[in-house]
């Protein structure tokens, strides 16, 4: 335990020190949200059916940080330690695996708590943000979309040959979903053929429900995300566990 | 005293390549024991399969009474490693891997003396990234050191250091020794060997050629030493055949070895060249080295 929480410690420092890392996930979700909170403030529009632009931004870029924290952070960070050496490392100590995966999954989510928690105290103090949902039902969907696609990270991290690959494929999914979804660029602005592809990716998924679970919609009503992204979970989970390779 | 190593049959094949070939020996307790060979011989792939790191295709490894493939997390808490291929995060500081890995074991040192020992204390606070070779080796084997094991491994712990810093190295690995801790050690450079082993296996191509004392291998050769002088005059070389321990003279140009064996072959081509009024410079004897062993057991001269 003590190992555990050492590792998990110290990788918070490298997280916090790796700059790449630290700005995607704590500094640009708040550049976002005050380059368009000052050209659109938070005044009830109806190009977001009523709700201010801050108020449907917020969750919508809580998923901006979680698939970046998972598919880019996790998926780099592990490739790297596999092919430098550092898991080598690990290995010849009584460190178990499962170890560094837990810890792997704790210090990411704590970090993508603490880029959506700055997030939302900016938009709150500066834009007055509006939030109408049961804070624990969003906690809950915030958790399964964390897992989800930190899973995706670790299939990442596990099938590809290097750290190269790892990189150029997490951002090669990345970054298409990331505005393919709604979460980086409003999806009301989509023509048709963008909203019929949009429903295909994972992202959109985590987007719908956490933007519905923030308005107060009930889980109930969100079956097939909570579906799709169960689903991934357990793929991921499968997929790393066989692929994790300390060398 | 029941060994710290005892290795039997140990077999490790990559695809056609045959890594490691029925190689067999014992580590004695408190002995720095080499395993020396050139890159691509199989030390590696043997250190890793006693460690545990690698699964063997066949044979029995044995390692301070526990089984490295069924017991390896128990066993790593009992030993030290240092790997030939591993780092750590470029921006974790000294102090910080210092202070993680020693949470890894069940049971740690306090490692600030390590620090003070390995000469690390003015670098706790730098990152690792920004450490030299020879830093960052030292830095390991603190963490090699965390879990004061009883058996540590040191995997071509010299390798891209400068002269200096290997010497310095080879006093680390003497204290350890000192400390009572047994040292199994794989190096590609003969006289690392030759000054730092107690005992040292040579191995070529997966197999153990040779295993003995540095002092034991070397005498086993029979070798000859040499007393290589240049001239400034003239030499007539039946003054050096008549000496009693020569065996031969090798003259090129101004050039001369003196082959023999016995303690008395300086003193005697000295006193013949002096009897004979001989100039000559440079005069130095060469003994032979394990260098000579390996080359007189493979036929191959060692390459780096």
């Amino acid at each position: 335990m003590r190992g555990l929480w050492k590792l998990t410690l110290m990788e918070a420092k490298l997280f916090l020190r790796e700059p790449f890392a630290a700005f995607f996930t704590l500094a640009f979700p708040l550049m976002m949200l005050f380059i368009f909170g000052s050209i659109y403030g938070n005044e009830p529009t109806p190009f977001f059916n009523g709700r201010g632009s801050v108020d449907v931004s917020v969750p919508r870029y809580m998923a901006m940080i979680i698939a970046s924290v998972g598919m880019l952070s996790i998926a780099i960070t592990l490739s790297v330690y596999r092919e430098r050496g550092v898991l080598r490392r690990y290995r010849a100590t009584p460190l178990r695996p499962q170890t560094i995966l837990t810890a792997t999954v704790l210090v990411n989510f704590a970090m993508t708590s603490l880029g959506i928690v700055l997030l939302v105290i900016a938009a709150k103090i500066i834009y007055n943000l509006h939030f109408d949902g049961n804070p624990l039902a969003v906690l809950a969907g915030f958790v399964l979309a964390c897992l989800s696609f930190f899973s995706l990270g670790f299939i990442i991290a596990g099938l590809a040959p290097t750290a190269r690959v790892a990189q150029v494929v997490g951002m090669v999914i990345f970054y298409p979903m990331l505005f393919l979804s709604g979460a980086g660029f409003p999806r009301e602005a989509f023509p048709e053929t963008i909203r019929s592809l949009s429903k295909f990716l994972p992202l959109t998924h985590v987007v719908t429900l956490l933007e519905g679970l923030w308005f107060g919609d009930l889980w109930g009503s969100h079956l097939t995300e909570v579906v799709v992204l169960g689903g991934m979970l357990i793929a991921g989970v499968i997929v790393a566990t066989r692929t994790f390779r300390w060398e | 005293m029941a060994p710290a190593i005892t290795v039997e049959n140990l077999r490790k094949v990559y695809g056609d390549l045959v890594a490691v070939d029925s190689v067999a020996f014992e580590v004695h307790e408190g002995e720095i024991f080499g395993m020396v060979g050139p890159n691509g011989a199989g030390k590696t792939t043997t250190i890793e399969c006693i460690e545990g790191l690698r699964r063997p295709d066949g044979g029995n490894a044995q390692v301070l009474g526990m089984n490295p493939q069924r017991d390896g997390y128990e066993l790593r808490e009992h030993i030290g490693v240092q790997l030939q291929e591993a780092t750590l995060p470029d921006r974790i500081k000294v102090w910080e891997a210092l202070d993680l890995f020693a949470a890894f074991y069940r049971k740690s040192v306090d490692w600030h003396p390590l620090l003070e020992q390995l000469g690390l204390a003015e670098k706790h606070n730098a990152s690792f990234g920004k450490l030299s070779g020879g830093q960052k080796q030292r830095l390991f084997i603190a963490l090699a050191l965390l879990n004061d094991p009883e058996l540590i491994f040191l995997d071509e712990l010299t390798t891209g250091l400068d002269p200096q810093a290997r010497r310095a190295m080879w006093d680390l690995v003497r204290n350890i020794r000192q400390q009572g801790k047994t040292v199994f050690l794989t190096t590609h450079f003969m006289e690392e060997a030759e000054r730092l082993c107690d005992r040292v296996a040579i191995i070529d191509h997966g197999k153990i050629v040779a295993l003995d004392t540095p002092e034991n291998l070397i005498n086993s050769l029979g070798a000859e030493n040499r007393v290589v002088f240049s001239l400034t005059g003239r030499l007539d070389e039946e003054l050096l055949r008549a000496i009693p321990d020569v065996t031969r003279v090798e003259q090129v140009g101004e050039r001369v070895v003196v082959y023999g064996q016995g303690d008395g072959l300086v003193s005697g081509v000295v006193n013949a060249l002096g009897a004979g009024s001989v100039r000559f410079r440079d005069l130095h004897t060469e003994q032979p080295t394990l260098e000579d062993v390996f080359l007189a057991l493979t036929g191959r001269e060692m390459r780096d």
